[in-house]
């Protein structure tokens, strides 16, 4: 054996062993993103002679870089696209190093390209976003990274091209990267890099450039190399979406499926939805033998120790740990079809190994990719994006997309031209309609006899009071907490047992982890409304202080709470009033989601009182009068 | 890497394991093209996994234009027998009757009756409404931007406006009667992952792949392999044994050869990463037009 031929068993032994880096690469043409790809597929030694002879021929005639190689070349494929000059699908490229494998989606940058580039971005761990020094921050980075954000990448590195233009000034780098910083703040992208480079020299791209020595970071070739993706996975929650039914005789009963998430153990106790039937896994079975355990995004076959009936489309999971089980939803929706929207067609979803069919009840608004201003509309049209409820007809095992892409997603299939219009990506928070059928009345009430001993007479007549929710609804500085701190003083002094809710008290516990943004808001308001219940249920008045500025939220509360005990008191100041009030709130432009200003403020239409906090409406005897009338405090 | 992470082989395999078992679930009648090349032998080792310990449930499918290789259509039955595969060979039996082939009709005409028209007609015969192809993004331009669940109308047409966007691993399966869906597993493979998983997997591939004395002939710069008595004398009188191997396999007077000393997956590998000609150059097919393979799609070739 020549020494050569040890040489090349060592490589591809140490080959075999890389790991897989999806990427997806953003920008426009003008931006050099393919010069970029182009550079890095080339000085990986990838590219192949003889293309790069192709090429040469192929730049003479329709060039756009001179008398250099154009990299770009190298990579439009379709004949049409070529003569445009410009790339109008997503393009896969693939190129490796000695210690990783890379797949590169490459998207176009244009507006009229969103669903090119979301589509990129479905696969994609990580994200280049190109930026021409010479132009900075502007709409289309905004857009992208908007895009990112959505499509939950967790990693983005802001390459800086085109650095030689700008005399390779550091100034011009750190000035681009504080403006993106700010933007980058209100969005959910854990880890943004920066990377100052130029594409069509060569720095920074696979070799340092030593013409940017102050800048300490690494080349985009060695950081793509080394960052650490594989912990992005999810490993916590079981989720093993049955994909096909293997029986290939009597004795064997295999589920297969690609984990979508979560370890499957052989041995342990799991649950099938939505049978709800348990059972232990008896083995994990592959061509290659039988394992111990198996974790995304493993295909493999389990089998189980019970005759448990299982099919495609079912979801076994562990019983501590369930998915959200449901038919109704809220999901941020990509329109993909050039056709519009046509909102009274039954779509076929696809989700998780199941089909079955979807109707959109609601579009709750539009976000606008370049500005993220929210604006109502009654569908959408290609490449729009918005916040949609929809009902399916068969319920769906599913995760927020935030949690878990694999369960989270969705597609939506039109039923005549069979064509994916839409796709989809569910939102952590139950839906108006979910709410009353999955916390109904009477489940409440069989869940209070099975475990109280005390009676709801029991409890009126201990605090002679009935359990009631108080709700002060209003704008930031409408004088919300002042107001219900001095009605809860009131209510006290007068013997009520009341228990006072408001934003900041929750906010710095049980709603520790959410934001203001209006999938969060949402939630944190839903666990204000399930205290409340259980306070009620107890008898217990209570006083909640919060902006809850959407209507349809405020119909959810009446669903957790009830109607009978909900009461909203409705704070009506003007924004000019409330500004005057509350300034700090008011003039920080980095505040985002503030109701009445960047978010939507339903005036409501059901309030039981209306106060006019500008003239005088501040006093609570009002409030108190209305619970005496209604017998709620005091019932006697 | 931590414990929890597979390798890129690993994960190209779990990826095209669940799309193949993916189409087995939703397509009434799906059928797996079986070229005998190193990729397909991928696809079908894939195929073997995605089912075990059950049998492949779908048939796989060679299109045999009659210009093949000898030893390729020896390694496809052996091995097709070896395996209790359900294969079915198809080809045009007209166009063979009437004598079409490379040398009296150019390559255009032959690869167009007896590859394409008969892959046509073969997929219409069994009414197949899904078929696997062992292509991959990385082999050609056009292919960059194909899905992996490509769409063709009624009459097997590609069209290259009309491909349904494709997210997540979420594959759009749903077909009109007569519409089908062309599936490609390994569209993220590229040529070396081919040959890793081929060397890990230990998959038999047809020796050809493998450099030996072979009697070549050189035309128009390719060196083509003299198979059977078909070539034509002039040209077959020049043979000349010549140490080579192929890159690709087809039609044995449309495949060019490589002079090489690669006998074994590893020095194939060295050579490859060594050696800069990207592998569909050796397929004289290709040279007939710019844009040719987007062209031969279009018309309902892979």
């Amino acid at each position: 054996m020549t020494k050569q031929l040890i040489d090349i068993k060592t490589f591809l032994d140490q080959d075999e062993k890389k790991d897989l880096l999806r990427l997806l690469t953003a920008g426009s043409v003008d931006d050099g993103k393919s010069t970029l790809i182009g550079r890095l597929l080339f000085d990986s030694k990838r590219l192949y002679e003889d293309q790069l002879a192709a090429l040469q021929r192929d730049s003479k005639r329709m060039g756009h870089a001179g008398e250099e190689i154009d990299y770009a070349l190298l990579l439009d494929g379709l004949k049409a696209e070529r003569e445009q000059g410009i790339t109008i699908d997503v393009a896969y490229r693939y190129f490796a190093t000695n210690k990783r494998k890379f797949i590169i989606a490459d998207t176009p940058g244009h507006e009229q390209y969103t669903r090119n580039m979301v589509t990129g971005a479905s696969t994609a761990n990580l994200a280049i976003i190109l930026i021409d020094a010479t132009k900075g921050v502007i709409t289309q980075t905004r857009r992208h990274t908007f895009l990112v954000s959505l499509l939950g990448i967790k990693h983005v590195v802001l390459a800086v091209n085109k650095m030689d233009l700008v005399d390779f000034d550091q100034k011009v780098f750190d000035d681009i990267c504080e403006d993106y910083k700010n933007f980058v703040a209100q969005l959910d992208i854990p880890d943004v890099n920066y990377i100052p480079l130029s594409a069509l020299k060569g720095d920074n791209v696979v070799d340092r450039s030593d013409r940017m020595d102050w800048y300490k970071g690494k080349g985009m070739l060695e950081f793509l190399e080394s960052v650490h993706v594989s912990s992005d996975r999810n490993f916590d929650d079981l989720r093993y979406p049955v994909q096909y039914v293997l029986r290939p005789d009597r004795d064997f009963r295999g589920f297969s499926a690609r984990i979508a998430s979560g370890i499957v153990r052989k041995g342990e106790e799991v649950m099938v939805l939505p049978s709800k039937k348990k059972s232990t896994i008896k083995s994990i079975t592959t061509y290659d033998g039988e394992l111990d355990e198996a974790f995304p995004p493993q295909a493999v076959t389990i089998t189980l120790n019970d005759e448990v009936d299982v099919s495609r489309g079912d979801m076994i999971v562990y019983p501590d740990n369930l998915p959200r089980i449901g038919r109704h939803f809220e999901a941020m929706l990509v329109w993909m079809d050039e056709k519009p929207m046509d909102p009274s067609v039954q779509f076929f979803i696809k989700h998780a190994n199941n089909n079955t069919k979807a109707r959109i009840d609601q579009i709750k608004y539009k976000t606008d990719v370049n500005t993220l201003q929210k604006s109502e509309v009654d569908f959408f049209e290609l490449n729009e994006i918005g916040r949609v409820v929809l009902t399916t007809n068969k319920p769906l095992f599913f995760d927020p997309y935030k949690r878990n892409k694999n369960t989270g997603a969705f597609v939506l299939i039109h039923p005549v031209t069979n064509n994916t219009v839409a796709v989809g990506m569910i939102i952590d928070k139950l839906s108006p309609d979910d709410l009353p059928s999955k916390i109904s009345d009477s489940h409440r009430e069989l869940i209070r006899k099975g475990k109280g001993l005390i009676s709801n007479q029991e409890y009126q007549k201990h605090y002679n009071q009935k359990g009631a929710t108080i709700w002060v609804t209003g704008l930031h500085g409408s004088g919300k907490n002042e107001f219900a701190f001095s009605l809860e003083k009131q209510l006290f002094d007068m013997g009520a047992t009341v228990v006072l809710l408001d934003g900041s008290s929750v906010r710095s516990g049980l709603s520790k982890e959410l934001d203001y943004s209006p999938t969060d808001r949402a939630e944190h308001l839903r666990r204000v409304a399930e205290v409340c219940r259980l306070l009620n249920d107890q008898g217990i008045i209570t006083i909640c202080s919060f902006i809850s500025p959407d209507q349809a939220i405020r119909n959810q509360l009446i669903d957790i709470i009830g109607e009978e005990r909900f009461h909203l008191v409705y704070m009506n100041a003007s924004l000019d009033y409330c500004k005057q009030n509350k300034p700090e709130m008011y003039n920080d432009e980095s505040i985002q989601y503030v109701p009445g200003v960047d978010i939507a403020f339903d005036e409501p239409k059901n309030a039981a009182i209306t106060l006019d906090p500008a003239n005088n409406g501040k006093n609570p005897e009002q409030v108190i009068e209305y619970l005496r009338k209604k017998s709620i405090f005091p019932i006697h | 890497m931590n414990k929890y992470t597979l390798t890129h082989l690993r994960e190209l395999e779990a990826e095209a394991i669940h799309i193949i078992r993916e189409v087995a679930a939703e397509f009434e009648n799906p059928v797996m093209l079986y070229s005998i090349g190193k990729d397909s032998s991928v696809m079908v080792r894939l195929a073997e996994k995605a089912f075990y310990p059950g049998k492949v449930p779908f048939p796989l499918m060679h299109i045999d234009s009659k210009w093949k290789f000898k030893e390729m259509v020896e390694f496809r039955d052996n091995y097709a027998k070896e395996k209790g595969w359900d294969l079915i060979v198809h080809y045009n039996k007209e166009g063979f009757e009437s004598g079409v082939g490379p040398f009296t009709h150019g390559s255009k005409v032959h690869t167009d009756v007896m590859k394409t028209q008969a892959l046509l007609a073969g997929l219409s015969k069994y009414k197949f409404d899904a078929a696997f192809g062992g292509a991959r993004r990385d082999e050609e331009k056009s292919r960059a931007k194909e899905r992996i669940f490509s769409f063709r109308d009624k009459f097997h047409q590609w069209d290259p406006k009309n491909q349904r966007p494709e997210l997540w691993n979420i594959y759009n399966a749903k077909v009109h009667k007569g519409e089908s869906i062309r599936v490609f597993p390994i569209s993220n493979w590229t040529e070396l992952d081919i040959w890793q998983y081929i060397r890990l997997e230990n998959i038999p591939i047809v020796p050809l792949y493998y450099a030996k004395e072979r009697p070549i002939v050189e035309v128009d710069g390719n060196l083509i392999m003299v198979d059977d008595d078909r070539m034509p004398k002039e040209i077959a009188e020049k043979a000349k044994m010549r140490k080579v191997r192929f890159r690709t396999l087809g039609c044995y007077p449309l495949t060019g050869a490589i002079d090489s000393e690669a006998d074994t997956i590893e020095k194939i590998v060295e050579e490859m990463m060594t050696v800069t000609v990207s592998e569909r150059t050796t397929r004289v097919i290709d040279f007939d037009q710019e844009g040719s393979m987007e062209q031969k799609k279009r018309e309902g070739y892979f």
